[in-house]
């Protein structure tokens, strides 16, 4: 039992990451109705960029600060070079999606080409011992993932949903058109979230590399698709969504982990997701869409 | 002629310029080996004839219904392994491992399909991607079957009437034409055919597709399973020609790859599959020096080609939904049903 509720607590540190990935997801997808594949490998880059300002002797606060910045403004620079183009010629939805790919191609190898395709060792930052609670050991480092993750998505909810870009985030999110004509700057709007969402990733990315200690550039892949999956499981384009959706696939990852054995945890994300979307497509949290003929 | 006969779609797709055009391509690729290349080169052209196969598969889903597939290697990896188990643990021959090789592939698709068709356009491309991922998973962990990690070598060398077909007699150059030539033939009938029109209508306009009593799920089912099908028959191909696979041959990058050709040559078109392929094989083995920027370069080419060019190096200008060629283009204007 208590091995269990190990494995529970760790599917948990690792399921707010989850969501806090699948939040940069739901936040484009809101607002572009667009799935950005690229995140995986912004996520990838974030982690990056703190690697290399603690190689500096930085420390890991400013290396986040610094990373969270550099791939926020990441975020914003994609949509602007690649993506406002696109819809300024009111392209099809095909045309962003493949984009996004090929950018994270574009992002992937430079990293590569930069500081090789191996692992590399990240700083143990966060180990300041076991704690024990109730049996169950749990280790700062999931400590820090699961308080840090915590607050993050807290904020966010508090950004999106109390303040006044928030209010603007969830109109353009509801109708570009109405928004525009509301006055709001449907351009500035778009360039916060690409920003929030850079920027979410790379807390992410710091925490993932210093959970493991390594750094490497394909790191954002697996996760990447696992955090889609899971803001897909919680209802896409809905923030408490993404959060449940991270814990789900998170926790039923290390559950399967113990119980089917630890070669196939990877796939658990994706039999969830086809399972789900079996039977309610639209996600947990998830509105239907309504089609407009 | 019968309308419903095969060869009355076959004469729907031949107008002189493609005649022209094909037959040239043709001649082409069954002169090439008289010019006494090196087996390396022979290897890259068969490359090339097998991702075209595979374009062509993607080319259903993707540039005919609409439907944006990315887990094309899974069933590409489904008919190798396939094929591959057939002949080395039930010793059957090539021919009919291959036939198995293709079902299964066929097979999977469906079962992924049948639910995942349902959903709308990004929802099949992450639950395609999941199953991708799915796939090589099963493959990497189920030792007792796929040998795991560790590959499967010595596959056996396909016989004919006799002769094995190797890379070096140019048996595998030949049958790939072969195989690639019937693959085109079947989806150009597919195509010309009122199957096709309904692939069409559902990737212009879904709902007005389904208002026009179009079963747009049926459709987009057998689109997925046709791509399924002639992805498994390309895997079923590649097995035995290299001799060996294990599951970092089937990974995602081969699934962006295959779309990444199938852009470059316009989706929607059927010579653009082969012209893709060719390109963007070639490219990198000329380049083998450049290795690490050619990924960077399947990125910018795919993000500058969506934003110049998205309808590919062979698309045409302005998208046309539907162009009647040949003879039912004769037929139309017969009875002045054509109006343009």
């Amino acid at each position: 039992m208590d091995i269990l509720f190990q494995q529970i607590i760790n599917g948990l540190a690792l399921g707010l990451v989850f969501a806090l990935v699948a939040v940069g997801y739901s936040l484009v997808f809101g607002i572009l109705r667009l799935i950005n594949f690229s995140h995986g490998s912004v996520y990838a880059f974030g982690a990056h960029v703190v690697f290399f300002v603690v190689g500096f002797g930085l420390g890991p606060v400013l290396g986040i600060i610094v990373s969270i910045i550099v791939t926020g403004f990441l975020g914003i620079f994609i949509d602007k070079i690649a993506l406002a183009p696109l819809r300024r010629k009111k392209s099809m939805g095909m045309a962003a999606l493949v984009t996004t790919l090929g950018i994270s191609n574009i992002i992937q190898h430079t990293l590569v080409l930069i500081s090789g395709s191996h692992r590399k060792a990240f700083p143990d930052f966060y180990n300041f011992g076991l704690v024990t609670v109730f049996g169950v050991q749990i280790s700062s480092r999931q400590f820090v993932m699961l308080g840090v993750s915590l607050i993050l998505l807290l904020l966010l909810f508090f950004i999106v949903h109390k303040t006044k870009i928030g209010l603007a985030m969830r109109a353009t999110s509801q109708n570009q058109k109405a928004a525009s004509l509301m006055g709001i700057n449907v351009n500035s709007v778009i360039t916060t979230t690409f920003f929030m969402s850079g920027a979410s990733a790379a807390i992410a990315g710091g925490l993932v590399a210093g959970y493991y200690q390594v750094v490497y550039p394909g790191m954002g892949f697996m996760i990447g698709l696992k955090a889609f999956a899971a803001s897909v499981l919680g209802g896409i384009g809905s923030l408490p969504g993404a959060l449940i959706g991270g814990l789900l696939v998170g926790i039923m990852e290390s559950v399967a982990a113990l119980y089917i054995g630890s070669n196939y945890r990877d796939a658990m994300a994706f039999i969830i997701l086809i399972i789900v979307l079996i039977f309610k497509p639209a996600g947990i949290f998830g509105k239907k869409d309504v089609i407009k003929v | 002629m019968e309308k419903s006969s095969i060869f009355y779609r076959a004469e729907l797709f031949i107008t002189r310029r493609r005649v022209y055009f094909i037959g040239g391509l043709i001649l082409f690729m069954l002169i090439f080996p008289l010019f006494g290349f090196s087996v390396y080169i022979m290897r890259i052209a068969t490359v090339i004839y097998i991702f075209s196969m595979l374009t062509l598969a993607l080319n259903l889903v993707a540039g005919y219904t609409g439907q944006l597939s990315m887990g094309n290697a899974a069933f590409y990896a489904i008919g190798a392994y396939a094929c591959t188990l057939c002949m080395v643990r039930l010793g059957m021959n090539f021919w009919f491992s291959m036939i198995a090789g293709a079902i299964f592939a066929g097979a999977s698709g469906l079962i992924v399909g049948l639910p995942t068709l349902r959903l709308s356009g990004s929802y099949l491309t992450i639950v395609t991607l999941g199953f991708g991922e799915i796939v090589r998973m099963i493959i990497q962990n189920w030792d007792p079957v796929t040998n795991g990690t560790m590959g499967i070598r010595n596959i056996p060398k396909p016989v004919f009437f006799g002769l094995t077909l190797t890379l070096s007699n140019n048996g595998f150059y030949y049958l790939a034409i072969v195989l690639m030539l019937i693959i085109a033939f079947f989806c150009a009938c597919i195509i010309n055919s009122k199957i096709g029109r309904a692939f069409i209508a559902i990737r212009e306009d879904e709902i007005a597709a389904t208002m026009m009593g179009i079963k747009t799920i049926h459709y987009k089912v057998l689109a997925f399973f046709l791509s399924a099908l002639i992805s498994g028959i390309a895997g079923a191909f590649y097995a035995p020609m290299v001799g060996y696979i294990d599951p970092n041959t089937f990974t995602f990058d081969v699934s962006s790859q295959i779309i990444c050709l199938a852009i470059l040559g316009g989706l929607g078109t059927m010579r653009g599959m082969f012209f893709g392929s060719m390109v963007l094989i070639i490219f990198p083995e000329v380049s083998r020096f450049l290795m690490n920027y050619r990924f960077i370069m399947y990125g910018f080419i795919l993000v500058l080609m969506m934003r110049f060019r998205p309808q590919g190096l062979l698309g045409w200008q302005s998208r046309v939904p539907y162009r009647f060629t040949g003879k039912m283009r004769r037929d139309l204007e017969k009875d002045n049903l054509l109006t343009e």
